[in-house]
């Protein structure tokens, strides 16, 4: 019952604005793929076209090898979870969940048969004959997601289904949700704005940014090896500094940037080329008092307090940087400290034009 | 500080409710009345009027007719009134703002203008039939009513359900009738008799448009005053009144009256 989602070259508009550019994504059968960005990126008219809510301009939508493209919405058997929920008012639990069954033309018994099954999977059996209105937020989303699965389709599509839950249920729903999509292996799409979310559940990440697919790849990649700045800054890269390469020796390379050099290893990086700019998190410099430190020059500005390290604001001749230090020696505004980064928690980014 | 009202308050409240109600009690009394002429207190208690009203061809025509077109206009609005106000709702943003004005025109055009204007262009115009040219004019009058009263329903109608229902393969036109109909029926139920009655009451449009042999019962009562002074017309309002509450207790003991105030 599980199968691939293939998108070509699937570009939308709004009248005369484009929303989507150029999308080819293709999520393995049985994966979980999220769609990651700000609001506006594109992730949830990604979503539409794919259900069919909206028609692509351009490009092609297949799924196992059907062709979804101007399919109706209610031919594509797609299992839809939305973040407001959007359970039928005037049903019970039971007739909600059953309710897809029921356009399948099965009969009451078998409907009803089948959605209690589903009802107790998900732990709401004994409110079945409930209105959705008594249902709490959690509740409501089990129930929600209990009427996508149970007419067992080949792609389950989840639209923010846990923005609207409070933070500790969200990270309980979650797990859920990815047990019940493992267990069942059906291939899933799932549009979210919160990084961990994404990260915590998907195989594949998607980011977006204004209509374009900035980088799509396994959780742990993006996290690490970011592909372009805009993922960088997204991931939490939040130092990105321009470097020359001033010397090569066989697989190091000597870069240098405001009075600062830096040996790195291509083993480590890949190729590097002779302009780059090396990304770090506030964690990834180190703040020194030794002034015979190999670092940038800074001075240190505000302090924050993050409960497992202190943040500093530092001016430096290469710019605004932020650097976390340790908790054993909270440092003073004004301080001269040199910012050492740490190669293992760097990563080197093409140039581009104009930041 | 106590929690009955305030004497005062009560006696204010008091005096709008006698302001109100004096008038339908007065008209009450004057129907009850025995005498030939509209009088009040009532001299002698009587139902003759009552009776009167019956006996008279006209009367008995009319309410008919009243009944006919109340009914079939608010029927013919609420078919072209339900689609309307969905797809304003629906497609809001797609759709061009004047296009909901457009449906609220009939009520914004001062009623006596409007009915010349349908008498000139299509009673006259066409030489239709004078129960057609009424049918037209009160399902135009009432379906302003329709589309704002469905369109407040729709309001609070999160869309999305709709959208649930078709993913999980139920067809667009059987969405509309098992999910979004069902989640709106109340807004349907007040739209139909806030058109029902407004149709029922209905003079400044049906006066142009009532012709030799066919009236409404509201133009009727103007013409029997005009010619005779005698307690039927009385008779005919507290039949009216009776007939509107019966309606609304029906309304409060199926549905309660609460949601008319939505």
């Amino acid at each position: 019952m599980t199968q691939p989602l293939d998108l070509q070259a699937v570009s939308a508009h709004y009248g005369t604005t484009k929303v989507l550019e150029d999308l080819s994504l293709s999520v393995q059968a049985g994966e979980l793929v999220s769609l990651l960005g700000a609001s506006g990126c594109g992730k949830t008219t990604t979503l539409r076209l794919i259900a069919g809510f909206l028609t692509p301009t351009t490009g092609s939508i297949q799924l196992g090898g059907r062709d979804l493209t101007r399919l109706p919405t209610h031919k594509r058997d797609i299992g839809l979870v939305f973040q407001n929920y959007a359970l039928f008012p005037h049903l019970s639990v039971l007739d909600n969940v059953a309710f897809g069954l029921k356009q399948r033309g099965m009969t009451p018994a078998e409907r009803r048969k089948r959605a209690m099954a589903m009802l107790e999977r998900v732990g709401l059996a004994p409110l079945a004959d409930r209105a959705p209105g008594a249902l709490s937020g959690g509740q409501k989303q089990r129930v929600a997601l209990a009427r996508a699965l149970v007419i067992e389709p080949p792609l389950l599509m989840f639209d923010e289904p846990l923005s609207n839950l409070d933070a500790k249920l969200r990270v309980d729903m979650r797990v859920e949700i990815r047990q019940l999509q493992r267990s069942n292996g059906t291939t899933s799409v799932y549009v979210t704005h919160d990084q961990e979310e994404a990260f915590s559940i998907s195989d594949r990440v998607a980011i977006m940014n204004a209509g374009r697919l900035m980088q799509f790849d396994r959780p742990e990649v993006l996290y690490r090896r970011p592909a372009n700045t805009f993922v960088a800054r997204f991931v939490g890269f939040e130092n990105i500094l321009p470097f020359k390469v001033i010397a090569r020796d066989g697989d190091m390379v000597t870069a240098e940037t405001a009075g600062m050099t830096l040996r790195l290893s291509q083993a480590v990086y890949g190729a590097i080329p002779d302009t780059f700019l090396l990304a770090t998190r506030p964690d990834g410099l180190v703040v020194s008092t030794d002034p015979t430190a190999e670092g940038l020059p800074a001075q240190l500005g505000l302090r924050t307090y993050l409960g497992r390290a202190y943040q500093y604001q530092c001016e430096t001749a290469a710019g605004h940087l932020i650097a976390n230090g340790s908790l054993t020696t909270p440092l003073e505004a004004g301080t001269n400290v040199k910012l050492v980064p740490m190669p293992e928690q760097c990563t080197i980014l093409a140039s581009e034009g104009g930041r | 500080m106590s929690d009955r009202p305030h004497f005062l308050l009560i006696a204010v409240a008091a005096l709008v409710y006698l302001f109100l109600m004096l008038p339908l009690v007065i008209v009450v009394g004057a129907a009850l009345s025995d005498t030939t002429y509209l009088t009040f207190p009532p001299q002698g208690l009587s139902l003759r009027w009552f009776e009167n009203i019956f006996e008279i061809s006209a009367f008995r025509r009319t309410i008919i007719t009243s009944l006919q077109i109340a009914l079939l206009g608010t029927l013919i609005a609420l078919l072209i009134g339900i689609p309307a106000a969905y797809a304003l709702n629906r497609f809001r943003i797609e759709l061009p703002k004047w296009l909901g004005t457009l449906f609220v025109l009939p009520i914004l055009v001062p009623e006596i203008v409007f009915g010349f204007a349908l008498l000139k262009s299509f009673t006259v115009g066409t030489g239709a039939p004078i129960f057609l040219s009424l049918l037209i004019g009160h399902t135009l009058i009432v379906l302003p009513y329709v589309v704002r009263v469905i369109s407040a329903s729709l309001a609070s109608f999160d869309f999305s359900i709709e959208e649930a229902a078709i993913s999980l393969g139920s067809a667009p036109v059987k969405t509309f009738f098992t999910i979004v109909l069902p989640n709106v029926r109340a807004g349907v139920i007040a739209a139909f008799i806030l058109a029902f009655i407004t149709s029922l009451n209905d003079v400044s449009v049906s006066l142009f448009l009532t012709g030799p042999g066919i009236s409404t019962l509201p133009i009727q009562i103007l013409a029997h005053v005009e010619q005779f002074f005698d307690p039927t017309v009385a008779s005919v309002s507290v039949l009216l009144m009776f007939l509107t509450v019966a309606v609304m207790a029906v309304v409060e003991r199926t549905l309660g009256l609460t949601f008319l105030a939505k």
